[in-house]
């Protein structure tokens, strides 16, 4: 009956990681770290696989003597009183458990330090002609700024594909850590000090990134966008955020830009004008999600401004559901979706 | 009338019984974390020691005389309570308990010393624990230091008059002992402050 | 006669009172588990609230709460009780002794303990529990509105100080106290172990207690320490609570990884396998355990200088665990092993640990660690370390040593249900976890959005999560049941190896009416197999010197406790008084003399309390 019991139970464990693997396959493919589209991210992903088939062969070993352990050396019954030899130790086989994982882990410090210092490489002084990003993170947002560029956004982060871009990090209130699994590992952003990093997205493409750093009520939706480009597509995205217009095209466009000078300038910049301590809206009209989390749809932008700590608790934006009236309000999501650098 | 150290006491007293052993070793131990406690904030003053937040710098505010004088104090008090240890280790009740006196009142100089340097660096220099993240750390470490003599000092207060009509038997020799060791430690701190804090700062 | 070891006390009296070890032991048990039951339902409305994506259960805030509660509870006020409590009831009756070598500091270690307890917890109630998550990082926490963190950092201050008078305790007790022939390499690993830990409480509390005293007076007195605007670096604190905080690791795992040893051995009735190598290994964990903190920072940016190193040096704690590991193996190896629910727990955790063992060597390389840090990977290493190994060891520790602490046995029936159910719900747990973790969920997210594809195994994990629920909820009843009804153990049930089972159960007061002489490891099973009744006694039977009770531990915490209170909200007039209290007691403590009291010997039952 034991027994029997037993034998179940160790089928248990690898019918689970099945079960979890066919649920949830490998995640999807702009988040996972399982499926690799960067420099960065390959690297890591190698080691952690070379660390993951070391331990399997450790956990092959231990499962083998732990079944033969617990099938042949029972107990059988109260009556079985047979006193086992009392058994000092083996100096052989200390030696032997002792040596082997010795062995087993320099096969796997090598290459660690090899690649921690080349996921490094290049950060104190970046190559000639490299694109730099300076990523300031707020509570709960990212400021991206390009200063050989001039050019400045937020939530949506633009790098041209197959190069490695450098980053500049930090923070302005509380720690955050800056994440874009896909691309490659995270790095904190820090209060004191300026942390650098690279990723390389080694395709175009559109991928999330996540503030892996709890830093308050709305930590799990301080979402981001990185959206790689070709090079040339990249460019000449820079290129018009600089000349990008804040002019409405419309009459109601007009009127939403009027309130927005009364009411939001003083927070948020298009293009050059306007404060900084929430996200530059320069481009907002492209942009895939409101606040980097909800569906770009009017009825949403609308919501966002009347009430934003429905959707980011404990977010620094007021509310604007007493000041701006429905009609203000459509008018101000014209003006906002007119604001589009890219066709 | 026959010499106090005519009276039979082991040699050692204070480690002559299990109490005794137990109280011995528990107190080694206890200064063992104590040192984790003050290798933390060292730790800390060094990390910030430049983070002057454009107030006063170190090098331009110490003044080495003074907590030159106050080192000398707490020296001394060390050498004095070594003189009551080894008055202890050979019975003699009274000299034990005058160098004690003595050692109590030079940590008591040397605790008004360091309130008034604390007072001048305020008012002179409007350095205070809130100025800037370098007099958080200086004020939390000298700060701990002077909390730890000042303890010391209730202690020695409390020993000696709790203790002064019982005279030297197993049961207090101990707690005299205890007190030396103690004592010495915060002085080796201070030492350490001396160095870190203070000369390192006006090295610059 | 002694009138006094035999008055009539007042029960409520005579527990705050208590210097005797085995009921601090209980004491700390039972506050332990108290803390236990709580962690465990916050954890449950974690789970809940994230059962589906984007679901609204309990809100953002109150997520960042019970995280936090959830962590700082498991970790300080149920982990830390419950392997103080086991130490308490069972190492001066292994190392045969009367008592520890400061029962009043024993006794102030509990009442300080669970003074920080209630403080923590107070938060709740008063407008608001810590949510800054249990490693209070800066400037999250000096800058955490309300007085959350204020409760977190006086709580765990009190109760801290509370831990590092009982290691000391047990340095010292382990040290001098031992009966003659019980040399340290005659020491049982739960006692072995727990002294090494007790070690590493010595010198790792001490940074916590910094850590915390700055973020103190940064949100109390307005220092600068971790502002960065002032020059103060956020970065300082972290290291801080990491040269405290992995070493606690060790400080919770090692004593389990004594009582595995101990429980394996007796169960498969065979000497642990390699004892000196164990003794050995768990002394190098220890040690390695306070060279490793950086690895917690690896995304910090401390550079690939100190990641790698770092990172080599983790690795190296792998070799003495898992030298451990084979050495329980080859202890049941050719023994006859039997499966009490005491050892389905410690069989359980060998395949359980050694997958938290794996992946804390995958979490070890920095630049994969780059993509596990702070994400759901690292939380479900952690609870295969901590649940896998602290939490299987202290029910393993449970049904091995209930009858020497009360006299009872602990329900078999219930127990197995209680360990199939727990051990299943765990892995459905957190094994999928590990999963969340590399497919991008970040840990501590009170929300993640639907279309990211971490729907099923969320889902999963929270239905695991109800088992435990369960299974906790049938071992609660399993006491219930036992103190009501429970089956009388007779004082060797287990046909135990350690000294502890060579005398009555529960233990009388004094432990050992005779100090016994110590003849070998595993020295009761010696005697047994030599065919004596008993253990040789070391001394002739004597009046039994036993310390006096105190009330001063609970005035002295009671005092910190109203001080801390009334700081958490400015009222310095109340806090002054509250230090007042405590100086009081630990004046009237240093100037009233405890001369301690006499059993007569001729009051002494008849076989001394000793043998079957």
């Amino acid at each position: 009956m034991q027994m029997k019991r037993w034998r179940n139970a160790w089928r248990f464990l690898p019918l689970l990681s099945v079960i979890a693997l066919t649920l949830t396959g490998c995640g999807n493919e702009q988040l996972t770290t399982l499926l690799p589209k960067g420099e960065g991210s390959e690297m890591q992903f190698n080691l952690m696989m070379l660390s993951l088939y070391i331990m399997i062969g450790v956990f092959v070993v231990v499962a083998l003597i732990y079944t033969i352990v617990l099938v042949r050396f029972r107990r059988r019954g109260e009556s079985d009183n047979e006193i086992p030899e009392q058994t000092e130790g083996n100096v052989v086989l200390e030696i032997l458990w002792t040596v082997v994982p010795i062995i087993l882990l320099l096969i796997l410090a090598v290459p660690t330090v090899m690649a921690t210092f080349a996921l490094d490489e290049g950060t104190e002084k970046v190559p000639e002609g490299a694109t730099v990003v300076k990523v300031t993170a707020h509570q709960y947002w990212w400021e991206f700024e390009y200063p050989d560029l001039g050019v400045k956004t937020a939530q949506d982060l633009y790098i041209p594909s197959g190069e490695r871009v450098y980053f500049e990090l930090a923070s302005k209130d509380v720690l955050h850590s800056f994440w874009v699994p896909t691309l490659g590992g995270k790095m904190d952003t820090n209060t004191a000090t300026v942390n650098k990093m690279w990723l390389n997205a080694q395709e175009p493409g559109t991928y999330y990134g996540k503030c892996a750093e709890l830093c308050g009520p709305a930590h799990a939706l301080m979402d981001f966008k990185v959206i790689a480009q070709e090079k040339e597509d990249f460019e000449a995205w820079a290129e018009s955020m600089k000349e990008a217009s804040s002019q409405a095209s419309t009459d109601q466009a007009a009127q939403g830009e009027e309130i927005f000078a009364n009411s939001c300038i003083g927070c948020h910049a298009v293009g050059a004008d306007g404060g900084n301590t929430g996200p530059n809206l320069t481009n907002f009209g492209d942009r895939e999600k409101v606040a980097g989390i909800l569906d770009h749809t009017d009825e949403n932008i609308k919501a966002w401004i009347a009430k934003p700590s429905e959707f980011k608790p404990g977010n620094n934006m007021p509310a604007f559901e007493d000041q701006l009236n429905d009609e203000e309000l459509n008018a101000l999501v014209a003006y906002l979706n007119g604001l589009k650098v890219e066709e | 009338m026959k010499p106090e150290s005519m009276n039979k006491l082991p040699a050692n007293p204070e480690r002559a019984t299990l109490e005794g052993k137990n109280k011995f070793l528990g107190f080694w131990f206890f200064l063992g974390g104590e040192t984790v406690l003050f290798a933390s904030l060292f730790g800390v003053y060094l990390g910030l020691r430049n983070a002057t937040n454009g107030g006063v710098t170190a090098s331009e505010m110490f003044e080495l005389p003074l907590v030159f004088i106050a080192t000398m104090l707490l020296l001394t008090s060390s050498l004095t309570s070594v003189f009551a240890t080894m008055a202890l280790k050979t019975n003699q009740f009274k000299r034990m308990i005058g160098w004690f006196v003595v050692t109590g009142l030079l940590g008591l100089a040397f605790l008004g010393l360091e309130i008034y340097e604390f007072t001048h660096y305020v008012h002179e220099y409007e350095h205070t624990i809130r100025s800037s993240a370098w007099g958080s750390a200086f004020y939390t470490l000298v700060g701990t230091h002077g909390a730890h003599v000042f303890v010391g000092i209730s202690w020695l207060t409390l020993l000696i008059i709790r203790n002064l009509k019982r005279g030297m038997d197993l049961y207090t020799a101990p707690k005299f002992y205890l007190f030396a060791l103690y004592w010495h430690f915060i002085d080796v701190v201070w030492i350490f402050i001396f160095t870190v804090v203070y000369l390192m700062g006006k090295v610059g | 006669m002694s009138a006094h070891a035999y008055k009539k006390k007042n029960p409520i009296w005579d527990w705050l009172t208590t210097v005797d070890h085995k009921k601090i032991g209980i004491l700390y048990l039972a506050s332990g588990a108290f803390f236990f039951l709580i962690g465990g339902l916050e954890a449950i409305l974690l789970r809940v609230q994230l059962l589906y994506p984007e679901f609204n259960f309990v809100g953002a805030e109150t997520f960042n709460q019970l995280l936090t509660m959830h962590g700082t509870t498991m970790i300080f006020l149920a982990a830390m009780p419950l392997i103080f409590g086991f130490m308490n009831a069972i190492i001066p009756l292994q190392i045969g002794a009367r008592d520890v070598a400061f029962p009043f500091l024993n006794s102030l270690g509990f009442w300080l303990f669970s003074a920080g307890g209630i403080l923590l917890n107070l938060g709740w109630f008063m407008g608001g529990a810590a949510d800054a998550g249990w490693t209070g990082y800066a400037p999250l926490s000096t800058t955490s509105p309300g007085n959350g963190v204020d409760f977190y950092v006086l709580g765990l201050q009190v109760s801290g100080i509370g831990t590092l008078i009982g290691g000391i305790n047990f340095l010292v007790t382990i040290i001098n106290m031992r009966a003659p022939g019980m040399t340290f390499m005659r020491m049982p690993l739960f006692t072995w172990s727990s002294f090494i830990t007790s070690g590493l409480i010595l010198f790792a509390f001490p940074a916590l207690t910094i850590g915390l005293a700055l973020l103190m007076f940064d949100r109390l007195f307005g220092t600068q320490f971790f502002a960065a605007e002032a020059g103060g670096n956020p970065i300082i604190y972290e290291h801080l609570f990491w040269i405290f905080g992995h070493p606690e690791v060790y400080i919770l795992v090692l004593p389990a990884f004594g009582m595995f040893s101990e429980i394996i051995a007796t169960f498969a009735r065979k000497r642990l396998f390699g004892y000196s190598a164990m003794v050995f290994a768990t002394a190098l964990i220890g040690f390695l355990g306070f060279m490793v903190w950086v690895h917690h920072m690896f995304t910090v940016g401390l550079g690939p200088i100190a990641n790698s190193i770092f990172a080599v040096a983790t690795m190296l704690i792998a070799v003495p665990t898992g030298v451990k590991i084979f050495n329980w193996l080859f202890t049941m190896w050719g023994g006859k092993v039997s499966f009490p629910t005491a050892n389905l727990f410690a069989v359980g955790f060998i395949p359980s640990f050694v997958l938290g063992g794996m992946t804390g060597v995958m979490l070890s390389v920095p630049p994969a660690d780059y993509q596990y840090h702070d994400s759901y990977f690292v939380v479900a290493h952690f609870h295969y370390v901590i649940v896998g190994g602290v939490v299987f060891g202290l029910f393993a520790g449970m049904y091995y040593w209930w009858p020497k602490i009360f006299g009872t046995v602990l329900n078999e029936v219930l127990g197995k249900l209680h360990f199939w159910l727990f051990f299943i719900g765990f892995h459905l747990t957190f094994f999928p976890m590990h999963f969340l973790g590399l497919m991008g969920m970040p840990r501590r997210v009170y929300t993640y959005l639907s279309g990211q594809s971490l729907d099923e195994a969320n889902f999963a994990a929270t239905i695991g999560a109800f088992l435990m629920g369960l299974a906790t909820i049938i071992m609660v009843w399993n006491i219930i049941q036992t103190a009501v009804k429970g089956k009388k153990a007779g004082n060797d049930p287990w046909d135990g190896r350690t000294l502890e089972w060579a005398i009555s159960s529960p233990a009388p007061e004094y432990n050992f009416a005779q100090t016994p002489l110590v003849r070998g490891l595993d020295a009761w099973w010696l005697e047994k197999r030599a065919g004596n009744k008993a253990m040789v006694p070391a001394e002739p039977l004597d009046d039994i010197h036993m310390p006096d009770a105190s009330i001063l531990p609970f005035l002295l915490s009671l005092g910190f406790f109203i001080a801390s209170l009334a700081a958490i909200f400015a009222n310095w007039a109340i806090a002054i008084g509250g230090l007042g209290v405590v100086a009081l007691a630990m004046i009237l403590r240093s100037v009233i003399d405890y001369h301690g009291y006499h059993i007569h010997k001729e009051d002494l039952p008849d076989e001394g309390g000793e043998g079957k």
